[in-house]
């Protein structure tokens, strides 16, 4: 029952698609500039949380520090908080008039709202989490013993980390990447409420479909096959890492 | 001297208090029962645990303050650690290639180690392609290949099995031989120690208890472990003259003529068992009671209980005839001139 759950709204999509005005729709220009925008801003947002995410996974998984539990628990609180409220939450820090956004607008005059960037901030925001923790993960169950042997071979703590714990570590990196694009693929609260619903700037296909629900059912069908698509992709490829790791 | 150390680490209800020196190409054994402080010992040599107090002077630098990777060391641990991602040649050209050494000149050292310890057909095998004795060989040619000044094993044999661990003692040995810095090494294989080591160092709950070369350790052990090592009975007490007086009351005649604190020690094989109790020269005589019979190489080793507690090596032919058997009671015997004393 539980499964049928799962498993029948997704057959509804496929029953109600319009399989035979398809191909001609999926060359729409909105659509096509949707997708390339959500690919776009996925994988920005992938690079931002690696860049961001790893050293701290590192931090959380090495240091001994008073207060890690805490930053760990903030770190996950992206995770649970509705990412509408997320929106909201960048909005008063990053908006024109925000805690960091009006020293943004008047030192280099960046806006973030509504602009493609934002859209990369909104997105990274609710999926570096993912990232952080499947790294911490990984980092924690590799053989800290290994960095040792590195030191004593002279390898200071960045070679080490570098050449020894990187690649022990990158399955875990990868998949904790994987998750952390396919989540920011289809963030929708975050990116509507941050960054707006304007076609090429900041309509990433999720807010594409939530568009085309009120005008064309068969458009929203067709955007929503699209993610459908490449998310059970993405858990195909990802499955196999689950099993082996 | 090469090393010239004193190591004091702290822990909850331990102590380790040590000091050390070896000089250059020297191998040094620091030998104990586990939980001795001997493994911390070495950590703290390679820069991997603090020191609470004390020095390391490798060489004439102080090393203490410093971190491992700035030190002079090669390190080869008990589980090797070889790096699973890399293969034997890439793990042994790592040293090398942490000094800026450029890849290519960092390999072909490489290589030569390899071919050194014999494995230059496994260059390009990963780890887990490799067998035990393998691993510890290219462990060995990694530690080396860093060209380090003092080389720290940690039971470099422990992980082998019986016969492995033959042909690789063997082949340490010619190694550590021709090493030029110091090398300590860290074992609670007496064998190990005996066939590797120069000089060896008992450590016993964070002290030293006893220094020396093998021969000198085993003919006068101070500690139970030593003793057992040695496969001696060892006794401690109070000395006048030939006569040496133990803590409750037995008292055991040895040759040699000394006053105070004294130990005697005696191998099984001097111990005779007879079912009477005997007349004639032996001037040791106790009734003793049998408590354990196991076979021991051709003889057979007897535990006995009395006065004293006594191990006894004696022939089969022997135990025959005395209807050997559990808790059977027999008169021991030890001759004055096999009871060897010396000061504690």
């Amino acid at each position: 029952m539980g499964l049928a759950f799962l498993v029948l709204p997704l057959f509804g999509l496929l029953y109600r698609a319009p399989w035979s005005t398809l191909p001609a729709r999926l060359q729409e220009p909105g659509i096509l500039a949707a997708l390339k925008l959500s690919l776009l801003t996925a994988t920005l947002a992938t690079a931002v949380s690696l860049v961001l995410g790893v050293p701290m996974a590192w931090v959380l998984a090495r240091a001994e520090f008073p207060g890690r539990r805490l930053v760990r628990a903030l770190v996950t609180v992206p995770l649970v908080l509705p990412p509408v409220v997320g929106g909201v939450a960048l909005l008063l820090v990053f908006g024109r008039r925000g805690l960091v956004g009006g020293w943004l607008d008047a030192t280099f005059g960046i806006s973030l709202p509504f602009t493609t960037a934002g859209v990369v901030v909104a997105e990274a925001f609710v999926a570096m989490p993912f990232l952080v923790i499947s790294v911490e993960g990984a980092l924690r169950g590799a053989d800290a013993r290994y960095e040792e042997a590195a030191a004593t071979l002279g390898a200071g703590r960045w070679t080490a980390f570098r050449r020894v714990t990187l690649p022990l570590i990158a399955p875990g990196v990868a998949a904790g990447a994987v998750l952390c694009w396919a989540r920011a693929l289809g963030e929708f609260g975050a990116t509507i409420t941050f960054a707006g619903n304007f076609p090429g700037r900041t309509q990433t296909m999720p807010l594409a479909v939530y568009l085309a629900l009120e005008q064309d059912l068969d458009s929203a069908i067709v955007l929503s096959l699209l993610l459908l698509v490449v998310s059970v992709g993405i858990l195909a490829a990802l499955r196999d890492k689950w099993v082996a790791a | 001297m090469m090393l010239d150390a004193r190591l004091v680490v702290r822990r909850a209800g331990f102590i380790l208090d040590i000091e050390l020196a070896v000089a250059a190409g020297e191998v040094v054994a620091l030998l104990g029962p586990n939980g001795a402080g001997k493994t911390t010992a070495l950590r703290s040599l390679a820069g991997l645990t603090g020191l609470d107090d004390g020095h390391v002077t490798l060489d004439g630098v102080r090393l203490d303050r410093e971190p491992p990777e700035r030190r002079r060391i090669g390190v080869v641990f008990q589980d090797y650690l070889l790096f699973p991602h890399l293969n034997a040649l890439d793990n042994v050209a790592f040293g090398p290639r942490c000094r800026h050494v450029p890849r290519r000149e960092a390999r072909e050292a490489a290589r030569e180690w390899l071919l050194r310890v014999g494995l230059a057909e496994h260059v390009r095998k990963k780890p887990r392609q490799l067998s035990g004795g393998q691993a510890q060989r290219v462990a060995l040619a990694r530690a080396l290949a860093a060209e380090p000044k003092l080389l720290l094993l940690d039971e470099p044999l422990a992980a082998l099995d019986a016969r492995t661990r033959l042909d690789t003692r063997a082949q340490l040995r010619g190694h550590l031989a021709s090493f030029p810095g110091a090398t300590v090494l860290v074992t609670h294989d007496p064998l190990d120690a005996l066939m590797l080591a120069d000089r060896l160092i008992i450590v016993e709950d964070g002290a030293i208890v006893q220094s020396g070369d093998a021969a000198t350790i085993t003919a006068q052990p101070r500690t139970d472990y030593v003793a057992r090592l040695a496969g001696l009975n060892l006794y401690r007490g109070h000395a006048s003259g030939t006569s040496v007086r133990l803590p409750d009351g037995f008292t055991l005649v040895t040759a040699v003529p000394l006053a105070g604190d004294a130990f005697v020690a005696f191998p099984p094989s001097a111990v005779s068992l007879f079912s009477a109790r005997p007349e004639g020269s032996p001037r040791n005589t106790w009734p003793a009671t049998v408590t354990a019979m196991a076979r021991h190489g051709d003889a057979l080793r007897i535990e006995l209980s009395g006065p004293i507690t006594v191990a006894a090596d004696i022939t089969p032919a022997a135990a025959v005839q005395l209807d050997l058997a559990l808790g059977r009671a027999v008169w021991a015997t030890v001759k004055a001139t096999e009871a060897a004393a010396y000061p504690a």
